[in-house]
């Protein structure tokens, strides 16, 4: 029997390369997924407006729903509420048991899988095969702040949705939101 | 032998060295590093005990042979004495120490509260880590904290010490003075990117690289031919790791065990064709140094050998990568302080 890490993280075991996972897929597809992805978020930042109109809280908790499916699905989320998917080759850097959100730490294996995990290919690796596929892939030398926790299980499309549109809207100033 | 820099003295060795011009630490390393001298550190074994002592019995082997001494803190996840007690002991007597922090075991409170402690101990300087996962320890039931990684904690460092505050926007009124490090392994996939996670780093506030133990040079060599063309070894000190291999029978199991290290067939190959193994490995480690100084933006060497400490001034006598220098020592005494400066005191 397989011990598992202190970390397991709840119903999700770790992705193996022997099977089929969407997770996978979706790396391979990286460019293919950003296109899409930036199509979906040009689209919700131009429904934002309406989003305003029925209350962000009201549809919070609807749409992270739908997003947690979405995302689940594709990419094995975690709900981190703080999505960088597009700066780490469609590769969730949360599925990283280190929770690594700037790069591999040090344990890579030579065969390139996990240190905690020895089965799973190491999420990063991924990142970075990924982003070599992917037009804006350079983002992934870009220095990720520390997560805000407080953001977890919330909906990183509605928090995109409301803080480009109101860049947009108002200009960058009034980006005067309470985090960070 | 060459003398003592005097610029590697304060009026107590107990306190942090007088401030120099463009340095932002008040420590040794960091000026050795600044005068381009070729720099040595070496890690230190923890103890597994209260007793004070065992600390300054550790440490009398490196002393004279090193520019700073590696706390570890909780290294390969077991537990021992804490990095910050390490240094505190040791600063007090004067030795140059690097702190070294992993997010494993602290959160981001924890982490900020620990590096102002360590500053007012006398710690010049801090190594920033990810640090091992918790199922490679004693304690594989432990809760891995993991708060931030080891780029947003040098980030988190270098704005309590550039800017004044912690993460939080809160002011600090004395900010540390810290020479900021940060681990590189460029011996583990993915290979390409390693050079790009380096600058990242810098990025992030890293002045000074000690490296996973190098025991592939071609490898090592590639890397650094990427590091030079990204202009990356003007902007930080890159200090390679190396270290001696007791066996032919502990360098397979510490490939096979311990994460990060890679050792090629060859290595293991000379180990078990010598006559006398240990003798081979610290040939071998000698080499390596002697190689390793040899590479354009190599600043120096970080010595880990474990639970082999009794061999480091050997070793780094016979690479003789310090050129007659004799880092600081205890028996070392101050140049003459002008009369001038001993009013201002």
């Amino acid at each position: 029997m397989r011990v598992p890490a202190a970390f397991e993280p709840a119903g999700k075991p770790p992705r193996t390369r022997g099977r089929f996972a969407l997770r996978f897929w979706s790396v391979r597809h990286a460019r293919l997924l950003e296109a899409i992805y930036a199509g979906f978020e040009r689209g919700l930042v131009r429904l934002a407006p309406w989003f305003g109109r029925i209350g962000w809280g009201r549809i919070e908790r609807p749409v992270a729903a739908i997003e947690r499916i979405a995302k689940g699905a594709l990419f094995d989320c975690r709900m981190c509420g703080a999505c960088i998917l597009s700066s780490t080759g469609m590769s969730c850097p949360m599925n990283c048991p280190k929770n690594l959100r700037n790069g591999p730490c040090g344990g890579v294996r030579g065969n390139g899988n996990c240190e905690v995990y020895p089965e799973m290919p190491c999420v990063w690796v991924e990142a970075w095969n990924g982003s070599r596929t992917m037009r804006a892939g350079d983002r992934i030398g870009e220095v990720q702040p520390p997560v805000d926790h407080r953001l977890k299980g919330m909906s990183s499309w509605l928090r995109v949705a409301r803080e480009k549109s109101l860049a947009a809207g108002q200009g960058a100033a009034s980006l005067a939101q309470p985090r960070r | 032998m060459i003398g003592p820099h005097p610029d590697d003295f304060g009026p107590d060795p107990a306190a942090p060295l007088p401030d120099l011009p463009g340095h932002s630490s008040r420590g040794r390393l960091e000026r050795v590093l600044r005068r381009g001298e070729f720099a040595v550190t070496a890690e230190l074994n923890p103890p597994d005990s209260a007793d004070p002592d065992e600390v300054y019995q550790h440490v009398k082997a490196f002393e004279g042979w090193v520019d700073g001494i590696n706390a570890t803190d909780g290294s390969g996840a077991h537990c021992h004495m804490s990095s910050v007690a390490i240094c505190a002991l040791l600063t007090r007597v004067g030795f140059s120490v690097v702190l070294q922090i992993s997010c494993r075991d602290h959160n981001r409170i924890a982490i900020q509260g620990n590096v102002l402690g360590a500053s007012a101990l006398g710690v010049a300087n801090v190594l920033c880590l990810t640090g091992d996962g918790v199922q490679c320890g004693d304690h594989p039931e432990a809760k891995p904290v993991f708060d931030l990684d080891s780029i947003s904690l040098l980030q988190t460092v270098r704005r309590m010490r550039d800017e004044k505050q912690f993460l939080s926007g809160r002011k600090i009124t004395a900010p540390p003075r810290l020479f900021l490090g940060a681990a590189e392994n460029p011996f583990a996939p993915p290979y390409n990117y390693r050079p790009l996670r380096l600058a990242k780093k810098i990025a992030a506030g890293a002045q000074f690289i000690q490296t996973q133990y190098c025991f592939d040079l071609p490898l090592f060599e590639r890397f650094m031919a990427r590091v030079r063309d990204l202009g990356l070894d003007r902007k930080c000190f890159i200090l390679a790791g190396v270290g001696p291999l007791a066996s032919a029978r502990t360098a397979r199991w510490m490939r096979a065990n311990v994460a990060g290290v890679h050792i090629p067939d060859e290595i293991i190959a000379r180990l078990e064709g010598a006559k006398d193994q240990k003798a081979e490995g610290k040939a071998i480690c000698i080499e390596m140094i002697q190689r390793l100084r040899a590479i354009q933006g190599v600043a120096g060497v970080h010595v880990m050998a474990y639970r082999q400490e009794e061999f480091v001034s050997e070793i780094v006598h016979s690479s003789g990568v310090l050129e007659g220098r004799t880092p600081w020592r205890r028996d070392f005494i101050a140049p003459a302080v002008p009369v001038e400066q001993l009013q201002a005191l």
